[in-house]
């Protein structure tokens, strides 16, 4: 697989760190091109330097800010609900062989109704309002956490438990020193999609149910007033906000998770 | 805690394991995932009694608030009258019309996404030259969820059948793209060494060595390819749809019918989990080749 033929070619000869800077910029040519070439007269088709203004205009204005603080403030309560009862309940499941065999099913049932359907009961119960989104967001974040907190404790390989009976461990210094640790990177995992599944959540919500700030309803709005670079300047927001999100994740799981990279180097 | 000495010294140096069907296994076997092991029916039948319990307790609950007037129905339809719906919904036609539509869309577009998704995810799997230029841009588009280029599409394509192709086919390319560059990548070394040793081709390598290691990843793509698919075709069919099962959906939210809402929820739900089993049986008959090795 790794046997590449050394053809000296084009491709090789840009170096590999800047490789991916090569087919944006080739984009981003191409479309000023287009633009600057006149054609297509379509209103669909705006500069790349218009999306740039629309940007600097929506961040001068403050615009930007109000629709982002209101998205993300929406997002972290609908996450920190979500994410603490689903700790919980999955903690439960995992921990107990009853509540697993009586909830189980049903939980894996239920999580098979696509997210987005839920939107117009919740509507009918909450109304338009913050309410039924952040309730919205919490659904979004609850299954993931759930799913990977009951396979986390799962997980956990007999062995380990063996040997904290074995050390006299309470239940309490199990669940410290033996089950946390043990269960901490599916945990993680399943924090780390409860998030990502929050912000997707939070742009559904604002769609759905338009009422009221935030970048979805700046997308819905640009799209309604055909202003393309607003929707593609949202379009690169939503983007960045995914992006920080992982990047704030990537560190947390360095830090958190750093005593695994140990043990295994300790081999 | 993962004593070294533990774990490389013979296991039967631990105590021995409670009883049970999995203490015939060295706790080794024992503690690999061995999800898909033959279970014993009765074990089997005593979990599906103990699953029924839980769900109709709050179905009897559900329907006795309706009964004695707690919720009001405009609120919360009782589940018999939701599931009266559904039986009507049914016995019209009206749901095997919207379904038929909403899986005709999920399939092309899941289609579309899965060719593209296993092409992309294969050649940067295979070309690190490839990956290279290609891999950042891919990232950056993977970042922007598909509801967020909804509005970007509607303004380019309109809100045809072409939207939902196109969304859902970007759905399931991420997922089916990543996952396969990931296998791939992830063969384990001294498979290919081994088949170096024995001279293998570049074809055999691929044939015999990376394309069986790889599967496992690249199905589990392939399933979260369908689930986002699904996922994607629900959220459009909700946004910009006159007909297919997420219509139906916002259809009844207009009339204020709950139960009609409930119904395709239903209906929803029942697809979603029917999608899954199949995913999950075809899985196992895709990896059979894996259990003799446990």
């Amino acid at each position: 697989m790794s046997s590449v033929n050394v053809q000296r070619n084009l491709f090789h000869k840009v170096p590999p760190r800047l490789r991916g800077w090569v087919l944006p910029l080739l984009i981003l040519a191409v479309w000023w091109a287009v633009v600057a070439s006149g054609a297509s007269d379509s209103p669909l088709l705006v500069s790349p330097l218009a999306v740039w203004q629309r940007g600097v205009g929506q961040v001068v204005s403050g615009e930007l800010w109000v629709a982002l603080s209101a998205s993300l403030w929406r997002m972290a309560w609908g996450f920190g609900i979500g994410a603490s009862v689903g700790l919980a309940v999955g903690a439960l499941l995992g921990w107990s062989r009853w509540a697993e065999r009586l909830v189980g099913p049903t939980f894996h049932t239920l999580k098979q109704i696509s997210l987005f359907a839920w939107i117009p009961m919740l509507s009918m119960w909450f109304g338009l309002g913050d309410a039924a989104k952040i309730a919205f967001v919490a659904m979004a974040a609850f299954f993931p956490v759930v799913l990977n907190t009951l396979e986390g404790l799962r997980s956990v390989p007999r062995e380990y438990l063996e040997v904290a009976r074995v050390y006299e461990f309470s239940v309490w210094q199990t669940l410290r020193r033996v089950v946390a640790p043990a269960a901490a990177p599916s945990l993680f995992t399943g924090i780390q999609l409860s998030l990502i599944y929050s912000w997707l959540a939070t742009l559904g919500a604002e769609y759905l149910l338009a009422s009221g700030k935030g970048i979805g309803n700046t997308l819905i709005d640009g799209r309604e007033h055909f202003w393309m670079d607003l929707v593609l300047f949202g379009v690169v927001v939503v983007g960045l906000v995914g992006f920080a999100l992982n990047a704030l994740l990537a560190v947390l799981e360095k830090r958190l998770l750093a005593w695994r990279d140990r043990t295994i180097a300790r081999y | 805690m993962a004593n070294p000495a533990l774990n490389g010294a013979s296991s039967g140096a631990l105590e021995p394991p409670p009883a049970g069907p999995v203490a015939a296994l060295p706790p080794a076997v024992a503690a690999a995932p061995v999800a898909a092991a033959h279970k014993a029916p009765r074990a089997w039948a005593w979990r599906w009694l103990w699953a029924w319990p839980f769900p109709l307790a709050v179905l009897a609950l559900w329907q006795l608030s309706a009964v004695w007037g707690w919720v009001p129905e405009q609120v919360l339809p009782p589940p018999a009258a939701v599931f009266k719906v559904f039986g009507e919904l049914l016995a019209s036609g009206e749901l095997w019309d919207h379904l038929r539509i909403s899986m005709v869309r999920v399939f092309a577009g899941f289609g579309i996404g899965l060719s593209l998704g296993l092409l992309l995810g294969g050649a940067m799997g295979l070309s690190p030259t490839f990956r290279d230029y290609v891999f950042p841009l891919f990232k950056a588009f993977s970042q922007v969820p598909v509801i967020g280029w909804l509005p970007l599409l509607i303004l380019v394509v309109g809100i045809d059948e072409e939207l939902k192709f196109l969304l859902i086919a970007k759905a399931a390319l991420v997922p089916v793209a990543i996952n396969t560059c990931q296998g791939i990548q992830n063969v384990p070394n001294r498979l290919v060494e081994v088949a170096r040793v024995y001279g293998f081709t570049r074809w055999q390598m691929l044939r015999k060595v990376v394309f069986p290691a790889a599967t496992a990843p690249i199905w589990n793509g392939v399933r979260y390819g369908l689930t986002h698919a699904w996922l994607a075709l629900v959220v459009v069919e909700l946004l910009a749809s006159s007909e297919g099962i997420g219509f139906l959906i916002v259809y009844g939210r207009q009339l204020f019918q709950l139960d009609v809402v409930l119904a395709a929820v239903l209906a929803v739900g029942i697809v979603g989990f029917v999608i899954d089993k199949l995913l999950a049986v075809s899985e196992a008959w895709l990896l059979r080749w894996r259990k003799p090795g446990l």
